[in-house]
């Protein structure tokens, strides 16, 4: 109440001071992300995502008409990141940037943001450290501790003793082997093996036989989704581990634009993570039937997620403080609201989503594949802020 | 004992889809002698019809990589009367650019098309039971693969080395002119090659894309794996491609099971060391 209240005032005092001419303001967006090259998928579910939510709730708040102005910088570039913030911020004069896909495009705007005094939403960029550098970064994704733990822990109290963990050699990977094994050891559990995979391996049959040979009863998998995620599943499932009663837990693999790709031999494979978009509420259906009549040919996955609420909370920062920088983060800090993937808050000293992490099997839904949810651990943090 | 085995087992399988996917290079630019980075594109030209046709039609998997085979052969023949024929008398760096140049034309086309996700193609289920060899399982499709490959590289021995059109092309790409002047057309042995390396490219696509799989990126990701296994190989040599794709399998699997924190960089070292020794690869014909 006293946050509503201190939320309205600023309301007000911003109402006054910028006169009535403000009332007919239009208050510019910049979205950052990569629209083009390999990685173009973040871009379009950004931008496909926030076209439904504009599509769901209008263009305006409290009178002044919202602009969103998208900027490619082609896949982690940190380079090319400052520069489309610099130009948006400047010519453009965006009073919200959002976007970010890859860390390193994420950290390179923080000097600017502090010194223009403008929130910027991350719609994915999923290392803790990230908002540690700015205090105008608000999350609206995900860490890689928010569900690595969660998935450490449900293993543990489903039955999981020995856990070898396979991940792709490569910094977000490193992050979860560690998050998990920090996890699943605290809950009782031993790690029998930690792998690490380079990025580039094209064959996985050799990693099969020693997670086999590893005695473990449950792999911990971390790979990007796509190709090598396509050829890890590929190889669990033809190299005889199901059936040697090795389970399997990941976090994002089974990703819904990649899912049906993966086909029959992702079936059953069991991940922990913040959003399926076959996630049952009313909300979600909502949502995935608005994006299905705009965009017929795609799906909603948690980069779809990242960036609906995420224009959730710009809409609410803006109606709350207007186009003010420092007023908006304030009101942003403790902000809770039901998003289509269920309940979540703003943590006010992370400023990272609060969220339920799901735990999830694939199954078959007539022509497709979905995470169906089974279980879930209520209102997680950003576990590894404090590391 | 055990692990050997495996090593060698894995090995050959890798090896062998290491050899499909890149025995159209070694036509097009070991025999031929042009440098066609293009050599990915057609294998992801023949995987992206053979997706369309699987995915989409529900054609079966054997008329569908018949079919794709076909349509990418029909797409090269123009190609090559219209844009590689003058490519040919290019300089090798010309030849860079041009083909990158073609490449990233089929990347725009693909991704219009289909999107930039995995373009994956259905196979029968029976292809992916577990087989038990005792000591390891592996899946069908790799014992399939590696009859396949075996067959693929006899056919090519015979193809290159015992019939007329191999001795054509073998005289018109030492001497163009020569072999013009005895009445060889050599046009049409380059264009009867140039087709014969794009279909090799698209089998080796669709066959290898249980490993390897198709997305519009394809022909740049995988395009140092394709130079890598026809240079070690020797230019011109099929058999030469044959024993290196084996070869690099095998080191790539073994450093993978015995120094896994330091294997891609094993691999590479390896393949220095091995170009230091023998700068024009395992197998080269004398000239």
């Amino acid at each position: 109440m006293k946050r509503l209240c201190a939320g309205l005032l600023a309301t007000a005092i911003a109402t006054f001071a910028l006169g009535g001419a403000a009332l007919a303001e239009t208050i510019k967006v910049g979205v950052i992300a990569t629209f083009s090259g390999p990685n173009a998928i973040w871009g379009k579910q950004f931008k496909e995502a926030i076209q439904v939510y504009v599509a769901q709730h209008g263009n305006e708040v409290n009178g002044n008409t919202i602009e969103f102005i998208y900027k490619d910088v082609g896949g982690p570039n940190p380079d090319a990141s400052k520069a489309a913030a610099q130009e948006l911020l400047i010519r453009d004069g965006v009073k919200y940037l959002a976007g970010f896909d890859f860390t390193p495009n994420a950290l390179a705007v923080a000097p600017l943001i502090n010194q223009a005094k403008v929130p910027a939403i991350i719609f994915n960029a999923a290392t803790s450290a990230i908002n540690k550098q700015s205090k105008y970064f608000v999350r609206t994704s995900f860490t890689l501790w928010q569900v690595a733990v969660p998935a450490a822990q449900w293993a543990a109290k489903n039955g999981a003793k020995k856990v070898v963990t396979a991940v792709s050699d490569y910094n977000p990977g490193i992050d979860a082997e560690t998050a998990f094994g920090s996890a699943f050891e605290q809950q009782g559990g031993t790690i029998v093996e930690k792998i690490r995979m380079p990025l580039q391996t094209n064959d996985f049959a050799p990693f099969m036989q020693r997670i086999k040979n590893s005695g473990a009863d449950t792999v911990f998998a971390f790979l990007p989704a796509g190709p090598a995620t396509f050829a890890f599943t590929k190889a669990y499932s033809e190299n005889g581990l199901k059936e040697a009663g090795i389970g399997f837990i990941g976090t994002g693999e089974t990703d819904e634009t990649t899912i049906d790709s993966l086909g029959e031999q992702a079936v059953g494979l069991t991940t922990a993570y913040h959003y399926s978009d076959a996630h049952t509420s009313d909300l979600n259906r909502a949502f995935t039937a608005k994006l299905a009549e705009l965009f017929p040919k795609s799906r909603a996955n948690m980069a779809s997620m990242g960036a609906y609420d995420g224009a959730h909370l710009i809409y609410k920062m803006i109606e709350l403080a207007g186009t003010d920088g420092d007023k908006a983060i304030e009101a942003a800090k403790g902000l809770s609201w039901e998003s289509p993937r269920g309940p979540v808050s703003i943590d006010p000293t992370s400023r990272h989503v609060v969220q339920n992490v799901y735990i999830r099997r694939v199954e078959r839904d007539g022509g497709r594949l979905v995470n169906r949810e089974f279980d879930l651990v209520k209102s997680v943090p950003d576990l590894g802020f404090d590391r | 004992m055990t692990v050997a085995l495996s090593i060698v087992v894995d090995g050959i399988a890798y090896g062998m889809i290491l050899f499909m996917i890149s025995v159209g290079l070694s036509v097009t630019m070991g025999l031929m002698r042009i440098v066609n980075l293009a050599h990915g594109g057609f294998a992801m030209l023949g995987g992206a019809c053979a997706h369309v046709l699987t995915m989409r039609y529900g054609v079966p998997f054997v008329p569908a990589l018949a079919a794709s085979v076909i349509a990418v052969i029909v797409i090269a023949i123009p190609l090559e009367r219209l844009v590689y024929r003058h490519i040919y008398r290019f300089s090798e760096l010309e030849q860079v650019l041009a083909t990158i140049g073609i490449v990233f034309v089929m990347i725009a086309t693909v991704n219009l098309f289909l999107g930039s996700t995995l373009l994956p193609i259905r196979m029968p289920p029976e292809v992916s039971i577990p087989i038990n060899l005792g000591f390891k399982v592996l899946p069908l499709h790799r014992l399939i693969v590696i009859v396949v490959g075996l067959l693929m590289v006899t056919g090519l021995y015979l193809l290159v080395e015992r019939t007329r059109f191999g001795i054509f092309l073998r005289a018109a790409v030492d001497n163009q002119n020569t072999a013009a002047s005895l009445g060889i057309d050599t046009p049409k042995v380059y264009l009867a090659a140039f087709a014969l390396g794009a279909g090799l490219a698209a089998v080796g696509g669709i066959l290898g894309a249980e490993l390897l799989p198709i997305e519009a990126y394809y022909p740049l990701r995988y395009m140092v794996l394709f130079l890598i296994v026809v240079t070690v190989g020797g230019m011109g040599s099929i058999v030469g491609s044959f024993i290196a794709a084996l070869g690099l399998g095998i080191l790539d699997t073994a450093g993978r099971y015995l120094l896994p924190d330091v294997g891609t960089i094993f691999f590479f070292l390896a393949i220095i060391a091995l170009l230091a020794l023998r700068p024009n690869g395992l197998l080269v014909r004398p000239s």
